[in-house]
């Protein structure tokens, strides 16, 4: 297991701690099979947790992967607006040796510091405690806001669901930030088209998503969000507005049981699905898109 | 208080952090500030959810964000805000909500503040400030902005009596001395009680004025407590009883085993008449003015 680069502890302390330095990054590209092997151990830690909710953490999972292999270094800060993706987070977490594999095994148990949506404080690697939805967007704001004000570097990227975009703080977060150009601020869009109780399409439409926000005085990209070399090509940084990412994903991605599935959002995986699922990521090689 | 507020925070814009976020208030009163924080003061539009989340964001970075708005748009809109982003994590942003109680009058129900410390008061970390004085104003900008956590500052009108001197700056001040009831009012409630009770005689009511909740944070001092032993204690607050001061003085009381001779809350009554008007007819149907104080405190409670 790589565990390179501690560049995100900076990102990470808690309010008031003194900032270490922030390390170089190390590892130039997320390597093949690490994307893989970290949703096995996601696979495996909601299988063991008998929890749910994985769906739309298998929706996230590469996006946060590249963003914390490739991208994010001491002066860029990653804000997780769907919270309900923590265990995402939290493997992702782990494969950068910010989180324990010790650590990682009480997710969800009584007396962890992971559960079931982000911690407000004490874990590394994640400065806010998210799970209420249209949160994200204006924290970020304040981030990317920040960087400004104090004449900083670095950039901003907030991942959020697509049903969150029905939450209307997000949409005043998106006027704030398109109004006051916060061109630091990259806007990712898990866009797997299911939410609790219904399809997006269905609920509360707000598609093509990408072709509505783009209305607002932002840039926007699309790329498909399982696709490393896609997402490398969008989340290049913009020129004088913030730039949202529209990425096309699939709930459940890499598990053919509940790939696409309404119930993925709430139901445990069997082990048999789980079993399925990695046999057939290692017949492949991998899943689609994971090497660069 | 919006003047001496607005003075306040000019004197302290020479701090590089100090940033503040209106949600499109100020009109005719925070131009100075405006002109003296130059692009660190922001007109966050409406959107008070968002204005408190960037604000949140802009205190885990290290800088002093003070939003601004009115009090209801600030606890009651934004509460998850509040709770979530700013006190889960413990960030020092200062919430500046003007028009306390029914300071907003005629305006209506919707800009009333009738509940706000009492729902803020269950939050972890958060400190409340209510200036009695618009003499207060100065001190409190100063307590709450070298706070290192997250601060409320409900705002009003003050209410000093002609002719008297505001005694410095303290979270509890016996504003006069007496043998009566013992009277604890909250904020610019303190005004009022003082042009109640200001010329009684020794035999009148004890007045305290009180400023920083919630008690947890702010406890009673010593000769507070000495005075209330067996005497009854009055509580004027322009906020509902529900999660009020007087609710969380008596549980205090008891809870420190401090017997009183009686106990008497004077809150905001909501809208008893279903009708509508200025702040002073709003107190005056909760019995809040010096008048219905005198009535309800004065010689009828024995000490």
């Amino acid at each position: 297991m790589a565990r390179r680069g501690h560049t995100l502890t900076a990102e990470s302390r808690p309010h008031g701690a003194e900032a270490p330095a922030p390390a170089p990054i190390v590892a130039p590209a997320l390597a093949p099979g690490l994307l893989t092997l970290a949703r096995w151990r996601l696979l495996a830690m909601h299988r063991e947790a008998g929890v749910g909710h994985v769906g739309g953490n298998l929706s996230a999972l590469d996006a946060m992967m590249l963003l914390h292999h490739e991208m994010l270094t001491g002066r860029d800060r990653f804000v997780l607006s769907k919270g309900h993706a923590a265990g995402a987070l939290y493997v992702t977490l782990w494969s950068r040796g910010l989180i324990t594999e010790a650590e990682l095994a009480t997710f969800h148990a009584d007396g962890t510091r992971l559960p079931g949506h982000p911690p407000a404080r004490g874990l590394p690697g994640s400065r806010f405690g998210t799970g209420s939805l249209g949160h994200g967007l204006p924290l970020a704001g304040g981030l990317a806001l920040a960087a400004r004000l104090q004449g900083r570097d670095g950039r901003v990227f907030c991942l959020t669901s697509d049903g969150e975009w029905q939450e209307g703080s997000t949409l005043e977060a998106l006027v704030f930030c398109a109004h006051r150009r916060l061109a630091n601020l990259t806007i990712l869009i898990d866009h797997n088209r299911l939410q609790g109780f219904g399809t997006t399409a269905e609920v509360a439409s707000l598609d093509p998503i990408g072709r509505v926000l783009s209305g607002f005085d932002v840039e926007v990209r699309e790329a498909d969000g399982h696709d490393l070399a896609d997402m490398r090509r969008v989340l290049t940084p913009g020129t004088g507005r913030p730039v949202v990412v529209v990425l096309h994903t699939v709930k459940g991605h890499g598990v053919p049981a509940i790939e696409g599935r309404l119930d993925s959002h709430y139901l445990p995986l069997t082990e048999e699905q789980v079993r399925e699922a990695m046999l057939g990521s290692a017949m492949l090689g991998g899943a689609t898109g994971e090497t660069a | 208080m919006r003047r001496e507020l607005c003075a306040a925070l000019v004197a302290r814009a020479a701090r590089p952090d100090l940033v503040f976020l209106t949600g499109d208030l100020g009109f005719g009163a925070l131009e100075p500030l405006r002109d003296a924080l130059g692009e660190r003061f922001l007109n966050a539009g409406i959107a008070e959810q968002n204005m408190i989340g960037v604000a949140a964001g802009l205190a885990s970075e290290g800088l002093e964000p003070w939003t601004y708005t009115i009090a209801p748009f600030c606890y009651a809109r934004a509460f998850e805000q509040i709770r979530n982003d700013v006190c889960f994590h413990r960030l020092p942003v200062r919430l500046l909500a003007n028009g306390g109680g029914y300071a907003y009058g005629v305006m209506g129900p919707t800009h009333h503040a009738l509940e706000d410390y009492g729902v803020l008061s269950t939050l972890p970390s958060l400190r409340i400030f209510v200036p009695a004085f618009d003499e207060d104003v100065a001190a409190t900008v100063a307590a709450a902005g070298d706070e290192p956590g997250p601060a409320y500052i409900r705002l009003g009108r003050g209410e000093r009596p002609e002719g008297r001197v505001v005694p410095a700056y303290a979270p509890w001040r016996r504003l006069r001395a007496g043998d009566g009831p013992v009277v604890v009012a909250v904020g610019p409630m303190a005004g009022i009680a003082w042009s109640a009770f200001a010329e009684d005689a020794a035999d009148g009511p004890e007045l305290w004025a009180v400023t920083e909740l919630p008690l947890s944070s702010n406890p009673p001092p010593s000769d507070l407590v000495a005075a209330l032993r067996g005497r009854t204690l009055c509580v004027v607050e322009e906020h509902v009883a529900q999660g009020g001061l007087g609710q969380a003085l008596a549980a205090w009381c008891l809870e420190g085993g401090i017997a009183l001779g009686g106990f008497r809350p004077i809150a905001a009554a909501g809208y008893p008449s279903g009708t509508y008007g200025s702040q002073g007819f709003h107190r005056r149907e909760s019995g809040l003015d010096a008048g219905s104080l005198r009535e309800r405190i004065g010689a009828r409670i024995g000490a």
